[in-house]
């Protein structure tokens, strides 16, 4: 068969035409310099050597971080842009949803708006006229349908113009996140409306970030990643690839982060001032590690930001966070072992010392809060360079950002080393339970009350 | 090149809704409407009325009543150069529609100009009024010059408006140059003064490059003055280059085409 959509090596490099932009024409012309202004001086490879094939028929999505070259597909696709070389070969009467209503003209009422955005994407007049009530009904508009679109909500106008480019009755639908602005009802009629295209033996090309999507409708997929296809086919496990390479790239940035706190907390000015007078050291030392109910039985949240304090005679010289593998990360699966892994250092014997641990989460809630001392381990000796390691069989964290603080000090909170906030790391869930902590758990029912078996195939 | 501008033929019923749109969204809202395509001329010969009988009385032979001979060049200038100031916009203020959707941009400045065409119609009548007020008959015969005139215009304008639009994509100061340009070039026309008028003799040849010119005095021999259109050589010269302007103009926009897309 034929495909409905063709690309094959396809690049698209587009022009900054002269990033210094001349100031006036008249420099231009003066300087002789338009044609050179005019020719590229800096090129940026929207895509690169892309090929696909799309059967007529098939839905196919592209999936990929922003900035890959997606919507730069559909483009091409559409005819909007032409490719620098390769060739696009498109089969059947396009219709594009990149920006719905994009021709819409404020001032004019929403049953002319209809007919000239018709006639921009194609229509004739006669089948708009034909077309128009069941239009207005898609777009549930019938009382507002004389209005200038001004006056319309965004809502309004995104349904007006889904409903006028659906109703072109394209063989082929190029959709751009469409998916992504409406409220959750014309979601739903979005995605009712692609089934039955679906039913109907039309192409859709479907750009969107919602994988679950992707999933459910596509047949097949590709997975752009800056401007280069990385991998294409079965759209789970097209998802699952890219899935896997925005993890490593959160986890990247994460190991990032934290080592840029640690840098910053590190050096002389960084941080919080040493505390001087004991008593005030021990406030701030209690109040940090937040492990222990301090005397004002509160927590100082003034004294929640992120930083490095202490008298180092005890140093925690590195921290790492440990998966269920033993390999050092930052990205963790609820549910799974985690390892805080310390290495302190003592200039000289201590025999007063408590090493404390506590996570928080993204809005700065202590989540869990331990140390030695609570858990009656009472100090005699420190000497040298030690090892210590927390570990946590199941972490039963909800999906989130969190942050460690980390210390070792002496009972009364005189401080010897304080991490405070300085490591981030994400946990995963593929449950979206909500909350500070997840209890180990399970439902159980009794009586009449029966739920559908898991589809297969449907992501839990 | 050529396929694109048969192309442009299909596209009759696009730019014909949105000629009425333009025209429609325009007036929306504002108590008076249509009126004001017929008022605003109308003020604007008001002024130059007043100013050139009354506070610089034009004495000149032939140009009395002053206010008829004056419109008969205003109302077409009006279309020319209101038609270039918004089509060298016309892209970059339908930017929208070239990027998100699949357009044909040269649309956009051929309404600009269409849409001022209409505007020209409309204020039409008040030449007839005046006609009527000062029992002025123009020369049956010569008023078959009129609708070619209008045509002449109309391609020529076409042809700067769609080299205008695709330039001014790449460079903005242009609207800015364009107000300063067409503010000469009126002066630089015959259509505040004659263009018998002793004092314009010297300059002669450099009248006869001006394009609008012809234009202007076609309307003044066809409307105003008497007798039979004896411009109609020149007009007919400047129809052939009028082709010539509009091929130039759309050979350009081809050209620049594929860059709108992604400069606007």
């Amino acid at each position: 068969m034929t495909p409905a959509i063709e690309l094959k090596d396809v690049t698209k490099i587009y022009r900054r035409y002269s990033g210094r932009q001349f100031a006036t024409l008249k420099s231009a012309l003066l300087q002789r310099s338009i044609l050179r202004d005019l020719s590229p001086t800096e090129t940026f490879p929207a895509l690169q050597n892309v090929s696909f094939a799309v059967q007529p028929g098939r839905t196919y999505g592209i999936v990929g971080r922003n900035g890959s070259g997606k919507s730069t597909a559909l483009k091409l696709v559409a005819g909007i842009t032409k490719p620098t070389t390769g060739t696009v070969v498109v089969r059947g009467r396009v219709s594009a949803l990149i920006e719905l209503g994009a021709g819409f003209h404020p001032e004019i009422s929403g049953r002319e708006n209809v007919f000239i955005n018709g006639i921009m994407l194609g229509l004739s007049k006669r089948e708009i006229v034909r077309r128009f009530d069941e239009i207005v009904e898609f777009a549930e508009l019938e009382n507002f349908i004389d209005a200038p679109v001004k006056t319309y909500s965004s809502g309004m106008y995104m349904r007006l113009g889904f409903a006028v480019a659906i109703h072109v009755d394209p063989d082929l639908l190029l959709v751009d996140e469409v998916l992504a602005v409406g409220d959750e009802g014309f979601t739903h009629k979005c995605l009712d409306k692609f089934a039955e295209f679906r039913r109907r033996g039309k192409t859709i090309l479907l750009v969107t970030h919602s994988l679950s999507v992707v999933e459910r409708f596509c047949d097949e997929a590709i997975w752009l990643d800056h401007g280069r296809a990385r991998a294409h086919g079965d759209p789970k496990r097209v998802v699952d690839a890219y899935l896997t390479a925005v993890e490593e790239g959160e986890e990247a940035l994460l190991a990032t982060t934290t080592a840029r706190a640690v840098a910053a907390a590190s050096t002389p000015t960084g941080g919080v001032p040493l505390p001087t007078s004991g008593e005030s050291a021990a406030q701030a030392a209690t109040a940090a590690s937040a492990t222990e109910t301090g005397p004002h039985g509160i927590q100082d949240m003034f004294l929640a930001t992120e930083g490095r304090w202490g008298t180092r005679e005890v140093e925690i010289a590195r921290v790492e966070l440990v998966d269920g593998q033993g390999e050092p990360s930052f990205l963790f699966h609820s549910g799974e072992p985690f390892t805080v892994r310390l290495v302190a250092r003592a200039v000289t014997p201590v025999d007063d010392f408590v090493f404390g641990i506590s996570l928080f989460n993204a809005d700065g809630v202590c989540c869990y809060g331990t140390n030695t001392y609570i858990e009656q381990m009472t100090p005699e000796r420190l000497a040298g360079e030690v090892q210590v390691t927390f570990d946590v069989a199941a972490l039963d964290l909800v999906d989130g950002t969190y942050k460690l603080d980390v210390a070792v000090h002496k009972r009364d909170g005189y401080p010897y080393d304080y991490h405070r906030l300085l490591y981030t790391f994400r946990v995963k869930s593929r449950t979206h339970d909500v909350g500070i902590y997840r209890p180990m758990h399970r439902w159980s029912f009794s009586g009449d009350v029966r739920f559908e078996s898991p589809k297969p195939g449907q992501p839990d | 090149m050529f396929s694109n501008l048969v192309q442009l033929l299909r596209y009759r019923g696009l730019i014909q809704s949105l000629v009425a749109r333009e025209l429609k969204a325009r007036y929306r809202g504002s108590v008076l409407g249509f009126l004001w395509s017929f008022i605003n001329p109308l003020l604007l010969l008001a002024i130059y009325s007043f100013i050139f009988t009354t506070i610089m009385p034009n004495r000149v032979e032939g140009v009395q009543p002053y206010a008829l001979f004056m419109l008969c060049g205003i109302l077409p200038w009006t279309w020319f150069a209101a038609s270039l100031t918004e089509a060298a916009g016309s892209l970059i203020s339908g930017g929208n529609l070239i990027k998100k959707v699949l357009f044909p941009a040269e649309v956009l400045p051929i309404v600009s100009v269409l849409a001022n065409m209409v505007h020209f119609a409309l204020a039409l009548p008040i030449v007839l009024i005046f006609l009527v007020i000062y029992r002025h008959t123009p020369d049956a015969a010569g008023l078959v010059w009129f609708p070619v005139a209008v045509v002449v215009q109309l391609v020529f304008t076409i042809g700067l408006a769609l080299a205008l639009s695709a330039l001014t994509v790449h460079f903005r100061d242009i609207r800015d140059i364009l107000a300063n340009v067409l503010m000469l070039w009126f002066f630089a026309t015959p259509i505040i003064y004659p263009w018998s008028q002793k004092e314009v003799e010297p300059y002669r040849q450099l009248f006869n490059v001006n394009p609008f010119t012809h234009l202007a005095v076609t309307y003044q021999e066809v409307l105003f003055f008497p007798g039979p259109v004896g411009h109609w050589r020149w007009l007919l010269a400047l129809g052939v280059a009028s082709i010539g302007v509009f091929l130039a103009g759309y050979w350009l926009f081809d050209r620049l085409r594929d860059s709108f897309a992604e400069v606007v």
